[in-house]
């Protein structure tokens, strides 16, 4: 019953967050501040989203298959792959090493 | 108002943005249910919270076994860049009443892009109303295409699905690191987080990168400011 909780915390709030840039004096958020504030928490956050996902296991630091996701995830991006396809290759990546007996 | 879509170089650009992001709809719900929420609180979080790298945030925590109010928390801080979002649309297009309410909702990084990219003021509401909702359709019936497929696949790890979430959020993060400044604030979070993962529960590291990112957002100079990304 809590996760339904928070996940209607995390509904309301994404809501009203977006609301708020339609209601608030225009000025407020055409400072520069804010804006950038905005841009460096959004890469900061999927920055750690994609480092903790890698090598967090549980409050330790593991290194197994997901490191080889990671990797091949960035020859995708870098090959210009599409969302979909970089995602794919993740999974394989992951798959293929724990066919091959890797952790 | 009687109009011809197909003569509209917004609604073309919206569709196809719609189709392309919706896809990968299927990739949320598939992880999400790896992660351990059910279907039903898989389908809430798309048709409800509806902004992909907040959806993202919230089951990359709990999937990594933090509590709910750290998903909540790291959810909410990324969808902090909507406000300043909303913000671009109102002025560009001033909805009115109810319109004011459903823009806010489907208000994401790619109906931005797409109603910005236009020139042309009809054009620009054509390309963020079509982007907006044609995302919000697709996004959705593809979130519980993914989950009942999650849900029939069994072991997630067998499937390589914990790969598949670092690879959705590098994916998430590329577009938007096309300056030195940006990438420099991704890699200093990174090792943050890296740093702080074995002495805090599941998901805090998170929120530690958060306030290192709102410090130098706060602090630092012009030249760390982002656009948005065209695609996320």
């Amino acid at each position: 019953m809590s996760m339904w909780w928070w996940i209607l915390v995390a509904c309301v709030v994404a809501y009203l967050t977006k609301l708020l840039g339609y209601l608030v004096p225009r000025k407020w958020l055409t400072n520069p501040r804010v804006a950038r504030l905005a841009g460096t928490l959004t890469i900061g956050l999927l920055a750690s989203l994609t480092v903790a996902n890698t090598v967090a296991s549980g409050a330790q630091l593991a290194v197994d298959a997901r490191l080889a996701a990671l990797v091949a995830a960035a020859i995708a991006l870098w090959l210009k792959a599409p969302f979909l396809v970089v995602v794919i290759v993740g999974a394989a990546a992951a798959a293929g090493l724990r066919l091959l007996g890797f952790p | 108002m009687p109009l011809n879509l197909r003569n509209s170089p917004g609604a073309k650009v919206g569709l196809s943005i719609a189709i392309a992001t919706g896809l990968y709809g299927v990739s949320f719900g598939a992880l999400s249910v790896a992660s351990g929420l059910t279907i039903a609180q898989t389908s809430v979080l798309s048709l409800l919270l509806f902004s992909g790298g907040s959806q993202f945030a919230f089951i990359g925590v709990i999937g990594g076994g933090g509590t709910g109010i750290a998903a909540a928390s790291a959810s909410a801080l990324l969808g902090v860049r909507n406000a300043v979002y909303g913000m671009q649309i109102n002025a560009l297009m001033h909805p009115r009443g109810w319109r004011r309410f459903v823009s806010a909702h489907v208000t994401i990084d790619e109906s931005l892009a797409t109603g910005t990219g236009q020139t042309d003021p009809v054009e620009q509401k054509r390309g963020f109303w079509v982007a907006g909702v044609g995302i919000f359709v697709f996004w959705n019936v593809m979130t519980l295409v993914g989950a009942l497929a999650g849900d029939a696949l069994g072991d997630p790890k067998q499937w390589g699905l914990d790969g598949a979430a670092v690879a959705a959020f590098l994916a998430l993060l590329w577009p938007r690191l096309k300056t030195r400044d940006a990438s420099a604030i991704a890699i200093v979070c990174a090792v943050a987080t890296v740093i702080v993962i074995p002495f805090v529960p599941p998901g805090i590291p998170i929120l530690v990168a958060a306030v290192v990112a709102a410090a130098i957002g706060w602090f630092g100079s012009d030249r760390a400011s982002t656009p948005p990304a065209a695609t996320s």
